[in-house]
């Protein structure tokens, strides 16, 4: 997922509700009205018809395109059913992308609000050059990454014959994905973090170092809280682009660690094979992120006016 | 630590987050506690300081499995750094606390992405059987056919994907913007930002769907057109068509990223300036063109550079739709397709030319960015 720094993100949200408010009115033509309500058809029409796919008998989908439902309206949830419980049933994967995705999302988050606020409120020798460093990692993009984090977990670090780090050697289920999902963050998150804390007026801080607070309470009691906003923004932002993730699924998640992308993927890979699953497969897989998203789009969409790059 | 992590691996998945989670924050903790306490002055503190810069590498390589000597090591150096830190300008205990902060994510960053950066430039340099063979790898990217086929798709991917998110984000968020149901409006083109690459690509298979002309059609696309008499086209066979079908998967997803971003830079414009020039007796049509654009610029400019990151990048799309259909391959599907046929030196070759295609455009949006924050 990519997203950047746009828009005004300062700018009060009753600021904009207020102007938008004063001059409300209709759209602003007819000609543009029309094009308005084309576009959302056009953006809505293939996920309706996903999901009333999903919910008709098989024998219908195959034999007839899923407007046919308005003519001949049979419903069904058993594709759900044979999906959730049958053979080759998604209900494994669908778990692996909750146990993959929560770790993967606490895990950045707290280390990145650690750094984020050293690199905000703590001085030392080459700070913003450092800082300018952790952000140039959100170039490489992921695929740079791949075969060597890949060959570091499974061969681990020897110099010459005497073994530095002995490898994951496939210990644990979801040890691999969970840590490169961590790593892949980190950039991205440290940036956003660190742009929040650092707006925290210097005077709070400073009047906490005064009455004798140390950075660790500093830390836990004031910039903590002070940042939710932010952190769950981020939260929001590294659980989609997580739950979403096909690459890293790809290559650190194998076999039992599979998670919903992944099985997804590999249904539509052989042709024909258990394919009356997908759709109700994929609506499964979307499921969880459109709620997430739809009941935090608040936050999502400030994320996105204050984010950068990722990937 | 391996058998910490193997023994959590046996349990089912999703006993395994709270444990996992409970383990990680237990750590978290313990070092937060550390940087609370451990900088108090005092012997005792002192003391206490001490023991971790020692305690705490030691551990660390003992947990990754090292040989005796590496933790050896690693303890002297913390004792050294311990000494570092006792003698500090900024008083005992600073630097400690600092690297408190920072050690978790500067280990994690330097492991995890910038040694394997240089990693991949010196693999693609290696065979696969890792003999360096210089820049052969990259010879062969260039010279076969298929790859060919495989940089142009690529690009025409880059030119294509940004233009068309871009342009019909921003009419419908010209449309849509200060009218009744906006919000409603808004959510629903944004909603593909929701939906995985993998779900888009299926719900889009389904459009694509072609079946014999003597059948009813599955696809909505088709649909349509023996609807209106036509014959049903076997779409993602169609080359070079078909890029262009898979491409439509991403603008349908991006558009609402550029919708999203644009409104919010639309709202932005001062409503003076568009009251000004409507005095003016100008149209709704100049006042886009002479008032609006020009004020949205920098963010226009950040969203087609997002957007193309992000078309170099895609490769969920290209794998999901179907890989069996002809010249459709772009880098970033190629890179892992021989990743996972294990030629590990042509795969790092495609890695850096994606790296290399992606730099110029991350620099020119950074700097972008930049403007945009002076401005303000």
């Amino acid at each position: 997922m990519t997203t950047s720094i746009v828009a005004n993100p300062a700018l009060p949200e009753s600021a904009i509700k207020a102007a938008t408010r004063r001059t409300k009115q209709r759209l602003t033509s007819r000609g543009a009205t029309i094009a308005s309500l084309v576009i959302a058809v056009l953006w809505t029409i293939p996920t309706i018809g996903l999901f009333l796919t999903s919910i008709r008998p098989e024998v219908d989908t195959l034999r007839t395109g899923w407007w046919q439902i308005f003519v001949n309206p049979t419903v069904t949830f058993e594709n759900y059913g044979n999906v959730l419980f049958g053979r080759d049933s998604l209900l494994g994967p669908f778990i692996n992308s909750i146990a993959i995705s929560i770790p993967a999302t606490v895990f950045p988050l707290v280390i990145a609000s650690l750094a984020g606020y050293a690199f905000a409120w703590m001085k030392f020798k080459g700070r913003d050059a450092l800082f300018v460093l952790v952000f140039a990692l959100q170039i490489v993009p992921i695929q740079m990454a791949l075969v060597p984090l890949l060959s570091l977990f499974s061969r681990g670090i020897t110099i010459g014959d005497s073994v530095i780090y002995e490898g994951l050697r496939g210990a644990g289920l979801f040890s691999q994905v969970w840590i490169a999902h961590t790593i892949f963050a980190l950039p991205l998150a440290i940036f956003l973090l660190h742009n929040f804390i650092s707006e925290i007026p210097a005077d709070v801080i400073e009047a906490a170092r005064v009455d004798g607070a140390s950075h660790g309470q500093i830390f836990f009691r004031i910039v903590v809280p002070l940042s939710l906003p932010a952190i769950a923004s981020f939260a929001i932002f590294q659980f989609l682009w997580v739950w979403n993730d096909l690459l890293i699924a790809l290559i650190f998640a194998t076999g039992a660690a599979a998670p919903i992308t992944r099985a997804l993927a590999e249904l539509t890979g052989e042709f024909g094979q258990n394919a009356e699953l997908l759709p109700a497969g994929a609506f499964i897989s979307i499921l969880i992120p459109l709620v997430v998203f739809l009941a935090l789009q608040r936050y999502f969409v400030r994320g996105l006016l204050a984010g950068s790059t990722k990937g | 630590m391996k058998d910490l992590l193997t023994w959590i691996g046996t349990l089912p998945p999703l006993l395994q987050v709270p444990i996992i989670v409970g383990l990680f924050l237990a750590a978290a903790a313990g070092i937060i506690l550390l940087i609370e306490v451990a900088p108090r002055p005092g012997r005792k503190f002192t003391i206490l300081r001490f023991a971790a810069c020692v305690v705490i590498p030691g551990l660390a390589f003992l947990l990754l499995g090292s040989v005796w000597w590496a933790v050896g090591v690693a303890v002297v150096l913390g004792g050294l750094f311990f000494l570092l830190d006792y003698r500090s300008r900024e008083g005992k205990g600073y630097i400690f606390a600092l690297v408190g902060f920072l050690a978790p994510a500067f280990v994690l960053l330097l492991i995890g992405l910038v040694y394997p950066t240089f990693a991949t430039l010196w693999n693609s340099l290696l065979s696969n059987r890792g003999a360096f063979i210089g820049f052969d790898n990259f010879v062969w990217v260039f010279s076969q056919p298929q790859n060919l086929v495989v940089i142009r798709n690529t690009i025409f991917w880059v030119l294509v994907v940004p233009v068309f998110s871009t342009a019909i984000g921003l009419a419908y968020a010209v449309f849509i913007d200060k009218s009744r149901g906006e919000k409603f409006f808004k959510v629903l083109v944004f909603m593909p930002m929701a939906i995985s690459f993998v779900g888009a690509s299926i719900i889009w298979r389904f459009v694509y769907d072609y079946r014999p002309a003597d059948r009813d059609q599955i696809g909505v696309l088709n649909g349509l057109v023996t609807l209106f008499g036509g014959d049903p086209v076997n779409w993602l066979q169609q080359v070079p068509l078909n890029s262009f079908l898979l491409m439509v998967v991403l603008i349908w997803v991006q558009t609402g990223f550029a919708m999203v971003v644009l409104s919010a830079a639309i709202k932005g414009v001062p409503i003076e300036q568009v009251e000004a020039a409507q005095l003016d007796g100008t149209n709704a049509w100049q006042r886009f063109w002479n008032v609006t654009i020009p004020s949205i610029r920098p963010s226009l400019i950040v969203v087609l550079t997002t957007i193309s990151i992000a078309a170099l990048k895609v490769f969920d799309i290209v794998r999901t739709m179907g890989t069996a259909y002809p010249d459709t391959g772009i880098i970033a599907n190629e890179m892992v397709t021989l990743l996972q046929k294990f030629e590990a030196g042509r795969s790092s070759a495609f890695a850096v030319i994606l790296f290399l295609l992606v730099l110029p455009i991350v620099i020119f949006n950074a700097r972008q960015i930049q403007k945009t924050r002076e401005i303000r």
